[in-house]
């Protein structure tokens, strides 16, 4: 391993010596990695940077509405709103009637208030039918649905006006924020967020334990058992890792399932009666993300273990040390950032997944990534897409950071 | 250590090894089964599921052709970048490289369905979706840091005096480069390459996103066949991707001895 000094040597030798000022050779440097960063930022950090945006965003009803939506900022959101508010809606509906963006508006007012889509395709509709209003809009709106002459109608109607909304954070936090604007906790049967992220959370956790109980002897013998020995037991731990995802998802299906090879072994040697359920379900998630995430924490601790020289267990043994005591009091101590870096990796890329829960996990077994995929893709709710994303986003940075200071970002990556 | 420790730390890793390689290799004898059935024993025999998986009407060569293009695409293009950027990165004192390291990985620790997710978002308003182009740049920008990484390791074990001496006979620093550091870390920028080929050929959470139906590409492919019904041309193809995979890995292997490393691992 290089020192310090040493490789800023090497570095400085990398530039020509025509360039040999400091600053010159470092603008070189600077040069070298611009178009990566420049790439990144593009192809990376603005995409995430606009699903932050989009977590927050809520231009809909002040595009589709805008004279209501400026009515609203005014309101105090007492009771129901003056007249002029009334002639606002109408106009925007009349002005809005069968555009896209009147479809927009609706949905973003059904996520405050269900119904809302319906109350607006209807009033939109018969609004057209009145030039001039007999007896007020007010009256004539409340007349085409009495939803009008409600405060509740308003009162989701304001809160949806301003051009960013907290709507969509506190939803994916289990929150509702009420007329009066103070937060309260959604009710019992829509709470499923919170869940599915402390389930998130818990499956990554067990996963990264499970996979250093198993790991670490494992490591410990790659480095310690014969050389033969040795190599064939880093073969099978390459070769599952180098192995397509889908190829051993689709495996552990093959093996686990029903009327898969283990349950038929299993049958066969009379060990059970009836098959067992091991798929499709937590045990079976389990085994799969083990399976997958094994070597991300196998291979940092590896490259831990193979820089500890045998001669401090071998000082440790000679100071008249247990061989456990050794272990625990001189050895692990050193393996710690190697099972840093591992379990970082190993919660990391587990608490990601979402192709692994959603072929071998149950229904109750999904976790944040299947929400942020279906509100993407089936219910095209971006914004809640966007603000799961940002939460479970701040999860994994907020511990990136943290075990990327204790440890060192370059000993994440394994290239220290 | 002591016989019965030792005994049981062989045990617990031939079971290791079982549980690690088992499902992969139990899978491949029932490619070649003659029943549509996933399970022991085989009845007899046969090449249908691969004549199936090589059908040219079949859904699967065109997605094998879509994977190597967007492979072929990403990993040129990460390559290049990621390759500038360690070079670039190899001096210590730059300013603010740990948070420029940090940024240049950190494709590596958001989860894909994120990345996935907000690269959907935005390539859909400037029209990239449902194309090469954007697929192709969303697999070179994720898999970039494998590349830094790996050259990036290969680079520390550079010995630069080499390049002084060709600067003290005269040569440029273009020249340098291209005929003493190059051929020298060339074995790490292949390894790299191939980590981001191979990132992107395994890739499906973009791919479903991003790709639109032309880009079906074969983890996709895999991806729908797994969750409609396995039948056994799925199989036929894992066997043949673990084919590949253990070819890929033979490939590693020789370029690894050039440069002793490999990436997650110090040299």
């Amino acid at each position: 391993m290089a020192t310090t000094t040493e490789a800023m040597d090497g570095a400085s030798a990398l530039t020509p010596p025509s360039l040999s000022s400091r600053a010159k050779a470092r603008m070189v440097s600077a040069l070298l990695i611009a178009p990566l960063i420049l790439f990144l930022t593009l192809v990376f950090v603005l995409p995430l940077g606009g699903m932050l945006v989009h977590a927050v965003e809520n231009g809909e009803v002040g595009a589709a509405l805008p004279g209501v939506a400026a009515e609203m900022r005014g309101w105090t959101g007492e009771g129901l709103p003056p007249e002029s508010a009334y002639a606002a809606l109408a106009r925007d509906l009349k002005a809005a009637y069968g555009e896209p963006r009147l479809g927009e508006a609706s949905r973003r007012l059904n996520y405050e208030r269900s119904g809302y889509r319906a109350l607006l395709t209807r009033t939109a509709r018969s609004v057209r039918a009145i030039d001039r209003p007999q007896a007020g809009w007010a009256a004539e709106l409340t007349a085409i649905d009495p939803r009008w002459g409600e405060p509740a109608t308003w009162a989701a109607l304001r809160r949806a006006s301003p051009p960013l909304t907290p709507y969509y954070l506190l939803t994916a936090l289990d929150l509702r924020m009420d007329n009066n604007g103070s937060i309260a906790r959604a009710p019992a049967e829509e709470r499923i967020y919170i869940d599915t992220l402390g389930r998130t959370l818990w499956i990554g956790f067990v996963t990264t334990l499970l996979c250093l109980v198993l790991g670490f002897p494992l490591a410990h013998a790659l480095v310690s058992l014969p050389r033969g020995f040795a190599s064939v037991l880093m073969v099978c731990v390459l070769l599952p890792f180098w192995t397509s995802l889908l190829v051993r998802t689709s495996a552990w299906i093959v093996v686990l399932q029903k009327e898969g090879v283990l349950n038929g072994l299993l049958t066969r040697l009379g060990i059970v009666d009836a098959p067992l359920e091991l798929v499709f379900n937590r045990f079976g998630l389990y085994v799969a993300m083990v399976h997958i995430l094994l070597p991300f924490m196998i291979l940092p601790i590896l490259s831990v273990m193979k820089g500890i020289s045998p001669s401090y267990m071998r000082a440790s043994a000679s100071l008249g040390a247990h061989p456990a005591v050794g272990f625990l009091k001189v050895y692990l101590p050193m393996t710690l950032p190697g099972v840093g870096a591992g379990c970082l990796m190993t919660f990391i890329i587990g608490v990601g997944y979402y192709i692994t829960p959603s072929l071998v996990g149950g229904a109750r077994d999904q976790m944040t990534s299947y929400f942020i995929a279906y509100y993407a893709n089936t219910t095209i709710n971006w914004g809640l897409s966007s603000a799961l994303g940002a939460i479970l986003l701040a999860c994994i940075m907020l511990l990136y950071a943290t075990v990327g200071r204790l440890i060192g970002v370059g000993r994440i990556a394994g290239i220290q | 250590m002591s016989n019965p420790t030792r005994v049981l730390h062989y045990a617990f890793c031939c079971a290791m090894m079982v549980f690690l390689v088992g499902p992969i290799l139990a899978v491949v004898p029932i490619s070649f089964s003659s029943a549509g059935f996933l399970s022991y024993p085989i009845p007899g025999l046969s090449l249908q599921w691969y004549e199936k998986v090589m059908a040219a009407s079949g859904p699967w060569l065109p997605a094998l052709r879509n994977s190597l293009i967007v492979g072929t695409g990403a990993m040129a293009l990460a390559t290049l970048l990621g390759t500038l950027a360690a070079l670039g990165l190899a001096r210590n004192d730059l300013p603010g490289r740990s948070f420029l390291l940090g940024l240049l990985i950190a494709p590596m620790v958001v989860p894909v369905v994120i990345s996935g997710v907000a690269m959907y978002f935005l390539f859909a308003r400037i029209g990239l979706t449902a194309s090469y182009l954007g697929l192709i740049l969303a697999h070179a920008a994720l898999g970039a840091p494998f590349v830094v990484i790996t050259v990036t390791a290969t680079l520390r074990n550079f010995d630069t005096t080499l390049v002084r001496a060709a600067y003290s006979l005269g040569a440029s620093p273009v020249r340098a480069f291209l005929t003493v550091t190059l051929p020298l870390i060339l074995p790490g920028v292949l390894s790299g390459g191939l980590f981001a080929f191979i990132f992107s050929f395994d890739e499906v959470v973009v791919a479903l996103f991003v790709g639109g139906p032309e880009q079906r590409t074969l983890p996709r492919q895999m991806f729908d066949g797994i969750r409609d019904t396995i039948d056994p041309s799925i199989l036929a193809m894992s066997t043949l991707l673990v084919g590949v995979t253990i070819v890929f890995m033979v490939l590693l292997a020789r370029l690894g001895r050039g440069t002793g490393s490999k990436p997650g691992s110090k040299a």
